[in-house]
């Protein structure tokens, strides 16, 4: 499949995106959740052409016993593209992206769960990007927070995230793959409605 | 003030007190507001108010009767998986025979793959949990049925003031063990009642979170015994 072209104009004359939304609005989203019977916890997230899945294991024994610490749990994260998740072919090595992404998916999670309960044990979380429309990393968080309530993990609130950008000079909601290339700016923010610890 | 609908589904994140409120798990407060740490019913008892979560592992604590299953042998123990986040260890010392390291064969007690009901002698968040099989009914077990089902819905299996096993007990006529860490193993008559403790076990497990689930399952148990009786007597 080619790259698809730049569009012309990101917002038409009558102020909408090229997916017809206006600047204010998200994506449609569908959540599902314990789609995977052997993870402890798992979630789907469909956000536009998005579609993530989210799978939590633990909190479990930690192996390599090293990385356990005396006083609390740690979270480990993978944040991974499937090779077929994007137009042009993706290596299914991990990439300086994926790594990084995998560090900022596991910070935004952190904070709310209470890993001070479990003690030297480890929880694994797993975010595979099946297909990939903008805005992954965000959907992603969202969708691996359900997968921790799901797993029973005790947590202090569910997280939830998404994108705000700047396309033609205008600052937009939830950037779609292409607003995120050609427009000017994207900054992920993911929150926790009430309580302060964001 | 209560601001959630008790024996309801909760959140975590969701409020569910403000004001003047004991906290029970699974909960935290902010303030004077109190917030559901996991995903659960919603259970107020008293002036204490806690969530019963849905889902979880296993934690030991001091004193639940726990079933296991033999992982390794070492010179003085035994480690035991008890299906929680630490493994758990038997110490020779704690079975019967003699003492000492190496004075006797520790596979001829317990063998890798061996079953055992114990109880959790020790354990706190500094160490992996003791085990002992000390004391009446604990012990190897080789025999009767294993049924693996969420630690979580443990307390519900027994129910208030063990209402739910006991009806099980009573009407399947099985022998039920049921450890804190989500084994349970059964004992019967016949494969039959076996395998209708097994189902309804399963049963309970299922739909641990709904109300009336007592009746529900007698009343299950009640029309598999007259199907049996009937596939019983068609065959004689």
């Amino acid at each position: 499949m080619p790259e698809p072209k730049q569009p012309e104009k990101l917002i038409d004359e009558k102020g909408l995106r090229i997916d017809g939304r206006r600047l204010d609005q998200l994506r449609p989203i569908k959540l599902e959740v314990g789609i995977l019977d052997k993870a402890d916890g798992s979630a789907y997230i469909e956000q536009g052409k998005n579609k993530i899945l989210a799978a939590v294991y633990g909190p479990r024994e930690a192996h390599p016993k090293h990385i356990a610490l005396p006083e609390r749990a740690v979270i480990r994260c993978r944040y991974h593209m499937a090779p077929f998740s994007v137009d042009e072919r993706k290596s299914p090595a991990p990439s300086r992206r994926e790594m990084e992404l995998s560090k900022v998916i596991r910070e935004s999670l952190e904070p709310v769960v209470l890993t001070e309960l479990y003690p030297r044990t480890m929880i694994d979380l797993f975010v595979e990007i099946l297909q990939s429309d903008g805005g992954s990393r965000c959907a992603g968080i969202t969708a691996a927070s359900l997968a921790l309530a799901d797993a029973g993990i005790p947590m202090r609130e569910i997280v939830a995230a998404c994108a705000v950008g700047k396309i033609e000079g205008k600052l937009a909601l939830d950037l779609s793959d292409a607003e995120d290339k050609y427009g000017e700016a994207d900054l992920p923010v993911a929150l926790v409605p009430n309580s302060s610890i964001a | 003030m209560l601001l959630a609908e008790p024996k309801h589904v909760v959140a975590p994140g969701e409020l569910l007190a403000e004001g003047d409120h004991l906290l029970g798990d699974n909960a935290y407060r902010i303030g004077t507001q109190i917030f559901s740490a996991c995903v659960g019913l919603f259970e107020v008892d008293g002036n204490r108010v806690t969530v019963v979560p849905l889902k979880g592992g296993y934690i030991p604590r001091v004193g639940d009767l726990v079933a296991g299953r033999v992982i390794d042998i070492g010179l003085s123990g035994w480690t035991v998986d008890i299906r929680s986040p630490y493994l758990a260890m038997l110490p020779a010392s704690e079975t019967p025979g003699p003492r000492g390291p190496r004075r006797r064969d520790l596979s001829t007690t317990f063998d890798v793959g061996d079953m055992m009901l114990s109880e959790v002698l020790a354990f706190d968040r500094t160490r992996d949990p003791l085990l002992t099989i000390k004391g009446p009914g604990l012990g190897k077990i080789s025999t009767g049925r294993v049924v693996e089902i969420s630690a979580a819905k443990i307390p519900r299996l027994i129910g208030r003031k063990g209402s739910m096993i006991s009806m099980l007990k009573n009407e399947t006529g099985c022998q039920i063990t049921v450890g804190q860490n989500g084994i349970a193993f059964v004992w019967g008559k016949s494969p039959e009642n076996e395998r209708l403790a097994v189902e309804a076990i399963y049963m309970v497990e299922r739909e641990a979170h709904t109300r009336g689930l007592t009746d529900r399952i007698r009343e299950m148990i009640a029309k598999s015994n007259v199907v049996g009786e009937i596939a019983r007597t068609q065959t004689a």
